[in-house]
This record gives C-alpha cells, structure tokens and sequence, in this order.
C-alpha cells in the first residue's frame, strides 16, 4: 500500500530529495562556484519530469487515503509550471551572474518552492493544500530578498512575508472551520457535506475565509496590495518567476478546492470569483495606465490577466476550468516572453526598467522590438495572436455559465488595459531618438526565449499547439 | 484550384515574411527591393484574382469557391465569396499595387513600411472573404496593429494622439462584437456564417433591467454588430476618430483606410445585421436612416469649412458614407445594389482623392488649403485629373459617383420620403465644399511666391491615376458589370430579409391573438 502511494508521488520526492541532497553537496564543497551548474541541472530536471509525467501519467490515482489526487487536471498544471519553472530559471542565469546575483541556493529554493506547487494542484485535502502552500511560499519569501544588499529587494521580501504569513492565517481559519462543520478535511468527504441550499453558515463563512486565502495567491483585488511593490523591488529573474509558475499553481489550487471540495455548491462561490475577476480586470487596467517601471506595469498587468484567468473558474462549469487552464499556459508563455526581454534591458551593464528607456528601441534593435510587440498585442488580446484565444475562451464559459454581464466587462477592461500596452509599442516605435540608449547585448537565452515566446503567439494561431485537448481532458476529470 | 482563395489571401503575408526573413541592411539597394518586391507582390495577387473574378458565377446566390477546415474549439476555417463579397476583394487587391506604387518615395524605414502594407492587405481580403464568424473578428481586428503602426510611425506631427485614438475607438467599438458573437455561437452552436445566416435568433421581447427591448436578442445582438460597424464606417456621432487618422497618416495609409478599410463596416451590415438580425435591424432602422441622414448634411458642413485638405476630404467621406447606410437599411434591391455600388466606387475616387493631395504634398509639405492656389498654370494635367474626382465626388453623371447615390436615393425614396428629402440636399452641399476647394486650390492666379517652381505630375504619378480615371469613368457610363455581379446575391438577400421580418409579423400577431 505504502508502496503504491510513494510511486503515485515520486516525481514529487525525487525533486525534493534532489533539492536537499544538492543543499548539502553545495555547503560542504565549492557553495556558489556550482551556482551556474545547479541552475543547469535544476531546470534539465524540472524538464525531464514534466516529459515524464506527461508522457507516462495516466488515469486518477489517488494516494495517502485521497490526500494526494494524482490526476489529469493535476498533471496540465503541473507540466505548465515545470517548463516555465524551468524557462525562468534558465533566463536568470546569465542575468544573475553579470551582476554576482547568483547563489547556489536560488536554483534549489526555486526546486523546493516548484515542490510545494506540485503538492497544491494535487492536494486532495486541506492539510496537504496548506503543506504544499506554505512550501510554496516560503521558498518565495527567501528568493524575494534575495539580493540582501539592497533596500528595495529585502523590503519586497518582508512585505511579502508578512502579508502572505496573514493570508496564510485567513486560509487557516477558513480551513479549520471547514473542517469543524464538515467532520473532515479531505475534499472528498467535505464535498458530501457542502450541498448547495444545505450549506450551513460556518461552512459558508469557511469557503469565503478559504476564498480570500487563495485570492491573495493569486492577486486577485482587493487582496493584491502585496503584487507592485513585490514586483518591483524583487530581483527581474525573481519577479519573472513570480508572474508565471506560482501563479498557475494558485490557479489550479483554486480550481482544486472549488470544484473538488464545493463542487456540489457552485452557485454560492461563483458570484464571489466573478466579483474578483471583475475587480481585478478593471484595477489592473486602470492602475497600470499610470505606470512608468515596466515591473510594476507587469505586476498590475499580471493583476488583470488573473481576473481574466478567474472569469472562467466564476463560470463554475467544466469548459470554464479548460478555459482556465488554456488562459493560464497562454498567459505564461507570453510573461515567459516578455520577462526574457525585460531582463535584457540594460543600460552601461546595469538594470534598466523605466519605459521611457525604450524610445526608440524599435531602430536599435529592430528585431526584438518586433518580438516584444508581438508579445505586448498578444498581451493586449488582440486577434489573431494566441493571447485573444485565451480570452475568446473564458469570455464563452463566462457567457455560457449565464454571466453576460461579466463578459462584457471583461472586454471593457480589455479596452482600457490596451492602452498601456500601447503605450511601451508608443516608446518602441513612435518614440524621439535618445543618446542614452539601452545596450545591445542580451544572452542568446533570452533572445531565444523571446522569439520562442513571440513566434509560438503568431504560429499558435493554427491549433494552440494541440493544448485545447490536454486541457478539456484535464478539465473533465476535475468537474463531473 | 481549390484553394484559390486562400493563395491570394496569404500571398502579400507571404511576401512580408520574406522581406522580414531575408531582406537585410538599410542601404538604398535593400530599400529599392523591398518596394519591388511589394508592388510585384500585391501585382501577382491582383492577377491572381483575376481567376476569382472569371470563376465566379453572378447566377449563383450561394457562396462560391469555398474552402473549410477544422479549427480550434469547433471554429472552422472557412472561406468564400458571394456576390456581396466578391467586388470588395477585387477592389482591394486592384488598389493595393497603386498604393505601394504611391509610396515609392518613402524613405524613412522601408522595409517595415512594405511589410506593413502587405499584411495589411492579407488582413483585409480575409475580411472580405471569411466564411466563420470568428475568422472574420480575427481579420477585422488584426487589421487594427498594422493601421496603428502606419499612422504612428510614418504620420504626421500629430500621429501619436491620431493612432492611438484609432486604435483605441475601433477596439471599443468592436470588443462588444465579440461578446455578441460568443452569445452567437451559445445560441445557434456554430459559427458557420452559412448557418447563422438561416438560423433564427430570438425576437421576442423581454426586459431588462427594466427596460423593454423590443426584438429581443436581436435588437441586442445587431446592436453589438451596430456598435463595431458603425464605428468602422464611420457614422455620426462616432466618426470623430476618422478625420484623425486621415490626416496623420501618410498618403497610402489614408487611401487604404478610405478606399477599402471603411468599407468593412458597410460590408458587415450586408454580411451580419440584414441576414441574420433581420428583426432587431427593423426595429433599429429609422434610428439608423436618420443617423445617416444627419451625417450626410452634417458632416457635409463640416467639411465646407476645413483648412486643411486631407481633413476636408475626410468628412466628404464620412457623408458618402452615409448614403451607404442609408441604402443598405432601405432594405431594397435599389437602396442595397446602390449602396454596394457606392462603396466600390468610393473606393476609387476617395482613394484618388487623397493621391492628388499627396502629390502636392510631396511637392509642398503642407495640406493647407490657404498655401494653394492657381496650380492649373503649372500643372495643367493634376488640374484636369483633380477635376475629374471632385465631379466624380459630387456625384456628377458620366461618373460613378453618380450611379451610387442616385441608387441609394432611389431606395429609400420608396422607404421614407423625408430621410431622401434631406438626404437630396447633401448632393448640393457636397457640391459645394468640393468645387469651392478646387476652386481655391487649382483655379485662379498663381500669385504665391512658393508655388512659382512646382512641377507637374511625373510620369509614374500619371500611371497611378491611370486605372482610376479609367475605372471611374468606366462605371460611370456603364454600371452593369457591377451590377449584373452584385444583382442576384442582393436579390436573395432582400427578399430573405424580407420574408424574416413577415415571419415575425405573424408569429408576433399569432401570439397577439392568443
């Protein structure tokens, strides 16, 4: 039995093994001369996995007396946090080198902290849901200060600390009263006891507790005060790891709890996540229109594309949680993409993120400026790049679930958002030649992520690569 | 062939991927191929079009040369031309070469120019030819980031405000098409335009929030459809973001977004509202006709009192582009037949238009009316093809501006009498804001010391003007081919339109009597 149940959750310990066997090798021999080596490693590993589980997983396997929920839905999102876990790791490489960034513990906490994502999207109760959640974060926390030397990087780190150690709390509180009116913690016993119109008040009031917890991970408004200034004091490589993979797994997390533990009480969730999504899509259009560091904008941007993200789940039906799934691999390819250009603007070798050092940047390089507006309409979702499928998907569960009105919102929003979008095209293109230019150097990784990023928007058009499949059978064994 | 379609759709995209891919360098060498091979290009998709033209079967009211494959989330990709359709794609790749031939004096970042340009023109024709809903959103919209990047990089002094209230204003009015179009495809289950066009949408009257919507989910989709294409056309009160574009785009890009970008909107009132929205666009009409009719005086005024040439040219669009709408919601074979006309031949004479002002703006650098004056005695031929589209703008007969609004006049003539009463009278005002700017530009005295050493039209200006002279004239005299193509498709799609909305008389009336 034991047996079986370590064989459902192998990949899982062999990466953290791997996470702490490196730990120890690192400290007892050359510490950050192997730096570079264990970013290698650690990202041919997350690679090496994500094949693996894609190619090997099969059927709903359930481990630890349901603890652990091995299934499609687990293994979409598992694969999508791998490879962009492994594509933002390998981006930070020559980025944290240049600037002595690099510490051997960075490619390992970011393995413990992938670790812990691979626990939330298969958490089949709530204990596991907080063990894999808490691993998350505090690995996310370290990396946050990563650079000690700096004010704004330790800032980051502890505000981000300090607020999630209070979403942690408000999950905490949501769970145990789930689990006081419910008997139990496992998903599958509270989902028997969680019926709609029988729902009673404790369980309601754990659900919304358990709610906000999951709003803070994802960013949603009004639990996204934490996501500008984490942003942007973090390290690039750092902030680049933060609006893809933790994101995803949050999502799929969310989409864990609500389905598999409240699924027989969509209607009393679903108006709360489409006010979520419908908050989050105007303040992260709104709030962005006023900014001037590319890492806040991408914060605030990050903000609105969850809203989006969240219109599917509000739909509450399986097609709503394909959409999900398809909106969040879309979305991390294209922050993959565009990160990879951020990291590459530099000025005299140091980091530059003020937009208005773009002007012009269209003439100096033209063919990454033609990449970035690739990636920033797509952001935008504008047709026909992949970002606008994304869109065109949640917009339908939205529509199908009988929330018009939320979608018309969400294209409202989409209007507004474009504007700043616009504007970085605005520097790029349109801009006054400047003599204090950005530098022309960039490592091959992150041109090649760049144009990887921007020719599968413009490519991915034909048939998503073939994602729309994985993802309505991924989203077929959550929801039934 | 059976993918006719599709290879002259994708060839000017095949042919931008080519100058990005393998055209290196900035020197004059890689600029003079980059424009070669454009014109070549959008010349080859002219010819090849040529074959859609000779296969295509007027008798025939259903849709030709389709092609359909499976695409993602059960959108197909599905093209095809009807009689509706088929001028406009003709219209497009026939401008297309004398737009890259008129920008052969661009200097400033060719090859982006080019590559622009020809995606441009790919967006467009699968505008014009797409056959699922999706499809057509995903062309309409696309359309917007090369527009955008013309008018931001190569306009004038005040592109970056002009661009962006381009994009901005189109994107709004065209999101809510979207949703309209999911709530399309939650109701009928396709997205096939075939099958839209004979499913019935729901026209009875419900409430909401309060308010009464008279026909239904049909009044709320064509207003979503409404909000785009009007927008696109553009129609009074929401023209204003046209004017800005005209005059901060270069040349090619203001005979582009007048000669065949405009037309989209009407395009979808023919292929969208009519066909499938027939009752929401009956209880829409007289909104929609005097709208028109406003604009056609409206903006006729406006444009008697412009500055600034391209401007001025500008809202005489926006008022042609009112006899259209007003054609199209007379919902007769006159009002349609003249509308589709009108649009064509508006294409070749706005387009026109907007070439004789970049001649003397490449010569000048200013579009100031005021800086103009008694050119005819310098340039004797601009005179004379100058001449020839304004008559052709005021609708003179012998020109094919003619047949267009007296079609248009005579449709909705039979539909209401006030709204062509009021119309007639924007023939006059047209008159007058064209003839009195040829006046001041062309006519008179060439006292202005800068004009003293103007040259006349080069040969390569004669040859662009060329086809368009001789088109307009051509249709002006002699209207039936267009007509004999266009006919039966309207004629189905008239007495469709019209059998719809007796349907729905009666089920409203058998409900009634219940």
């Amino acid at each position: 039995m034991l047996s079986a149940d370590l064989g459902i959750i192998l990949p899982e310990i062999i990466l953290a093994i791997y996470a702490m066997l490196a730990l120890l090798g690192a400290v007892y021999t050359v510490k950050d001369g192997a730096a570079s080596l264990l970013v290698w490693v650690t990202s041919g590993l997350f690679l090496a996995i994500a094949v693996w589980i894609g190619l090997t997983g099969a059927g709903t396997n359930v481990a630890f007396n349901g603890m652990f929920v091995d299934d499609g839905f687990a293994r979409f999102a598992k694969i999508v946090i791998l490879v962009s876990a492994a594509a933002v790791l390998l981006m930070s490489e020559a980025y944290m080198t240049r600037r002595g960034l690099l510490r051997f513990e960075y490619p390992l906490l970011i393995a413990l902290a992938v670790v812990g994502m691979m626990m939330m999207v298969s958490a089949g109760d709530l204990m596991a849901l907080y063990m894999g959640l808490e691993l998350q974060s505090l690995a996310l926390y370290v990396v946050a200060s990563l650079r000690r030397d700096s004010l704004k990087s330790t800032e980051a780190g502890l505000k981000y600390f300090v607020l999630g150690a209070l979403s942690s709390g408000l999950l905490l509180y949501g769970a145990s009263l789930v689990y006081g009116y419910s008997g139990t913690t496992l998903f599958s016993g509270i989902i028997q006891t969680a019926v709609h119109g029988d729902l009673s008040l404790g369980l309601l009031f754990g659900l919304v507790f358990l709610i906000s917890g999951l709003a803070f991970k994802v960013s949603a408004v009004p639990f996204h005060m934490w996501t500008p200034d984490v942003y942007e004091g973090s390290p690039t490589p750092v902030t680049a790891f933060f609006a893809t993979a933790p994101k995803v797994a949050a999502m799929g997390l969310f989409a864990r709890v609500m389905h598999d533990a409240f699924g027989a009480a969509v209607s009393d969730w679903s108006q709360v996540i489409a006010l979520l999504s419908v908050l989050s899509m105007f303040l992260g259009a709104i709030a962005a229109i006023g900014q001037t560091d590319i890492k806040r904008l991408m914060a605030f941007s990050s903000i609105a594309h969850m809203g989006y993200a969240l219109m599917g789940l509000a739909a509450g039906t399986a097609f709503g949680v394909q959409a999900m799934l398809i909106y969040m691999a879309i979305y991390v390819t294209m922050n993959v993409g565009t990160f990879a250009f951020i990291l590459s603007m530099s000025r005299d070798g140091q980091p530059v993120s003020n937009i208005a050092s773009l002007n012009m940047y269209s003439k100096r390089e033209p063919g990454k400026a033609l990449a970035m507006l690739v990636l920033l309409f797509s952001l935008a979702g504008v047709p026909p790049l992949v970002g606008f499928f994304g869109k065109l998907y949640v917009l339908r569960a939205a529509y199908e679930a009988g929330l018009a009105w939320l979608a018309i919102a969400g294209v409202i929003a989409s209007v507004i958002g474009a504007f700043y979008y616009l504007r970085i095209v605005f520097y790029m293109y349109f801009g006054q030649e400047r003599d204090d230019a950005l530098d022309k150097s960039g490592s091959p990784v992150l041109w090649g992520m760049l144009m990887a990023s921007s020719v599968i928007m413009v490519v991915g058009v034909v048939n998503l690569f073939g994602i729309e499949g994985a993802a309505a059978a991924a989203a077929a064994t959550l929801v039934n | 062939m059976d993918n006719l379609l599709s290879i002259v759709t994708f060839l000017p995209a095949l042919a931008a991927l080519i100058l990005l891919v393998f055209l290196r360098g900035d020197d004059e060498a890689a600029n003079r191929n980059a424009k070669w091979l454009a014109l070549i290009a959008t010349s080859a998709t002219f010819l090849i079009s040529l074959f859609i033209l000779a296969q295509f079967d007027p008798e025939n009211t259903g849709f030709q040369m389709v092609e359909q494959g499976e695409w993602l989330l059960g959108l197909q990709y599905k093209m095809g031309v009807d009689g509706i359709s088929v001028l406009f794609v003709m219209l497009t790749t026939f401008m297309m070469p004398l737009v890259i031939a008129a920008s052969w004096d661009v200097s400033h970042r060719v090859k982006e120019y080019m590559i622009a340009f020809l995606i441009l023109e790919t967006l467009m024709l699968g505008v014009f030819m797409a056959l699922d809903l999706v499809l057509f959103y995903l062309f309409f919209e696309a359309g917007l980031i090369p527009m955008f990047l013309i008018i931001g990089i190569w306009g004038g002094k005040n592109r970056i405000y002009a661009s962006f209230k381009f994009f901005l204003y189109t994107f709004l009015g065209s999101v809510l098409m979207l949703v309209a179009m999911v709530a399309m495809f939650a109701d009928a289950g396709t997205t096939d335009i075939e099958q839209l066009m004979v499913h019935q949408f729901g026209s009875e009257t419900f409430s909401l929030l309060g308010v009464q919507i008279v026909g239904g989910l049909q009044t709320m989709l064509f207003l979503a459809f409404f909000a785009s294409f009007a927008v696109k056309m553009p129609m009074w009160p929401v023209h204003t973001w046209l004017p800005d574009a005209h005059v901060q785009a270069p040349t090619a890009g203001s005979v582009v977004l007048a000669a065949i970008l405009l037309k989209m909107g009407g395009y979808g009132f023919l292929r969208f509202s009519l066909p499938m929205f027939p009752v929401g666009a009956d209880v829409l009409t007289p909104l929609v006709l005097w709208m028109s009719a406003i604009a056609i005086v409206y903006t006729s005024l406006v444009a008697l009192v412009q500055e600034d040439m391209k401007k001025l040219i500008a809202y005489s669009s926006v008022a042609h582009m009112g006899y259209v709408t007003m054609g199209i919601f007379a919902g007769n074979q006159q009002g349609i037949d003249g509308a589709i006309f009108q649009m064509i031949s508006h294409g070749f004479i706005s387009g026109a238009l907007f070439l004789c002002v970049g001649v003397i703006y490449d010569r000048m650098h200013t579009r100031d009316i005021d800086a103009y004056g008694g050119l005819v005695n310098r340039m004797p031929a601009y005179a004379l093809i100058f001449m020839l589209f304004t008559m052709a703008n005021v609708g003179l007969p012998g020109t094919s501006g003619f047949i267009g609004e007296f079609l248009t006049l005579m449709g909705i003539f039979q539909v209401n009498t006030w709204i062509a009463a009021v119309a007639t009278s924007g023939v006059i005002l047209s008159a007058a804001y064209a003839l009195w700017l040829y006046r001041r530009v062309v006519m008179g005295d060439l006292i202005k010391e800068s004009l003293k050493t103007i040259t006349d039209m080069t040969r390569r200006e004669r040859a662009i003007f060329a086809p368009l002279v001789i088109a307009t004239i051509l249709f002006g005299v002699y209207p039936a081919p267009i007509l004999d193509t266009i006919g039966p498709s309207v004629e189905a799609l008239v007495s469709n339109y019209q059998t719809a909305l007796a349907a729905a008389e009666t089920a409203t009336q058998v409900a009634a009597n219940q």
